[in-house]
Formats: structure tokens, C-alpha cells, sequence
């Protein structure tokens, strides 16, 4: 029998910048799903991550999904989760781990929409603003 | 931050995204589809020119020879790196994004 593998991680005093990087619309492909296990997952090792929408990507946010008769699973709730996971994060002064989530104002306003139309709080950042803060990562996870 | 673009510019939004929304002087790398954009004469030219001025602009040798774009076919101030160069560049720069 093989020996069973060391699957601990020692993320202690471990904290990298991250961002997840939503640039496809939700449903036509995995993409917007995979980076959401991704981000949900990570929350569990309390790093810093912005969680950014743009292109296709800001369609994910918007309200009112109903996926019922596609016979697919609406994952747009889990976004609330995200919110929460920043808002725990804003709101622990022991805890150093800063979250945010991002629109970007170009994409947003091409597709004729504004932050109410979102289902969760976002920051709307210009392109060169958003430029300075991907600059600013240490890792960038995208698609 | 190493910006690499791996899509054709005529099948979606990808390299526009890019020069959007990447720092000057940050580097970008045209590999696989992506190298379609470092080609004269198409409707992305003068995009990719002013990107040039911006930044470094390499794009990846293997993928041109596989789709017959030979080196007089690129625009002005475009640079051509083999896989040992590609290496380099993640190496130098350590950040990756990949505009998918």
C-alpha cells in the first residue's frame, strides 16, 4: 500500500495579492463558475483578493438570473457569498486580509449598465485605474 | 507583470482588453491565435503599433512558423523569442496574465 500523501498546507504568515479576473458572460461556458469555486475556495486561506469584473464578465453580477428553464443551476446567489466573505473581512480589525470587488466603468457602461443593475456592492474603477491594480498583484487568475 | 495573449484579434475582444488595461511598459507576449496580431496590413495594425510604443511586444517563433508567418510579415518593433525566450520573460517577470 502506498503511503498517503501530506496534503497540509502551512499557509501561515503566507499573504499574497490575488485576483480573479471574470471576463466571460455566465452560463455559455465554465468559465464564470470555475473562477467562483476558485474565489471560494481561497477565501479559506485569508488572502488579500480583488475579485474583478470585466468584458462579458459583468453580466455575471446582474440581477434577476433565472435559470430554471435552462434546467442549469442559477449560481448567481454565490456572489452574495463573496460579499459577505469582503464584508467579514472589512469588518475583523484582527484579521489583515482585504477583499474587493471590482467593475470596470468602460465594460459596465458598453453593455448599458450601472452598479444598481448589480446584484451585489461593487467599486467601478476606469481602465487606467484597474490597469494600476492588476500592476499591483501577485497573482492574476483569469478567463 | 507579463501580459500574454494566446486568441486571434479578428474572433474576439482579447487584445482590446489588454492594451485597456495594462500598465505602460509592462510586457506582452503574442503566442499560439495571438500571433495573428503582430501581422501587417490588417485592420489591428495601427492598434498594435501604438502598443509598441507602450510596451515590449514579443511574440512566440514556433507559433509563426506553424502558420507560415514569416519575420518580413510582422510590423516594425515587433520581437520574435523561441520557448527558451518565453521562459525568460515568466522568469524575469513573474506575474503572469493571460487574455483569454
Amino acid at each position: 500500500m502506498s503511503e498517503e500523501p501530506d496534503l497540509h498546507f502551512d499557509t501561515e504568515g503566507i499573504k499574497k495579492k490575488f485576483m480573479f479576473l471574470n471576463r466571460k458572460a455566465p452560463y455559455g461556458t465554465v468559465y464564470a463558475l470555475e473562477i467562483l469555486e476558485m474565489v471560494l475556495i481561497s477565501a479559506a486561506f485569508e488572502q488579500h483578493a480583488c475579485i474583478t469584473f470585466v468584458d462579458d464578465g459583468v453580466y455575471q453580477i446582474v440581477k434577476g438570473h433565472d435559470t430554471k428553464a435552462l434546467n442549469m443551476k442559477n449560481f448567481s446567489p454565490m456572489y452574495g457569498v463573496i460579499e459577505m466573505e469582503k464584508e467579514d473581512a472589512d469588518g475583523d480589525e484582527d484579521e489583515d486580509m482585504v477583499w474587493r470587488i471590482i467593475v470596470e466603468k468602460e465594460s459596465m457602461e458598453a453593455r448599458g449598465l450601472t452598479a444598481d443593475n448589480f446584484s451585489i456592492d461593487v467599486e467601478v474603477l476606469s481602465s487606467a485605474e484597474l490597469a494600476d491594480v492588476i500592476e499591483d498583484m501577485d497573482v492574476v487568475l483569469g478567463g | 507583470m507579463l501580459h500574454m495573449m494566446n486568441k486571434s484579434p479578428f474572433e474576439r475582444n482579447s487584445l482590446d482588453s489588454m492594451i485597456r488595461l495594462s500598465k505602460k511598459g509592462s510586457p506582452v507576449l503574442l503566442l499560439e491565435d495571438g500571433v495573428y496580431a503582430a501581422t501587417k496590413g490588417t485592420t489591428v495594425a495601427d492598434q498594435v503599433t501604438a502598443m509598441v510604443g507602450d510596451h515590449a511586444v514579443y511574440v512566440l517563433g514556433p507559433d509563426l512558423q506553424a502558420r507560415a508567418i514569416g519575420e518580413d510579415r510582422l510590423l516594425d518593433g515587433v520581437t520574435v523569442v523561441d520557448y527558451g525566450g518565453f521562459v525568460d520573460l515568466v522568469v524575469e517577470h513573474g506575474t503572469t496574465q493571460s487574455w483569454l
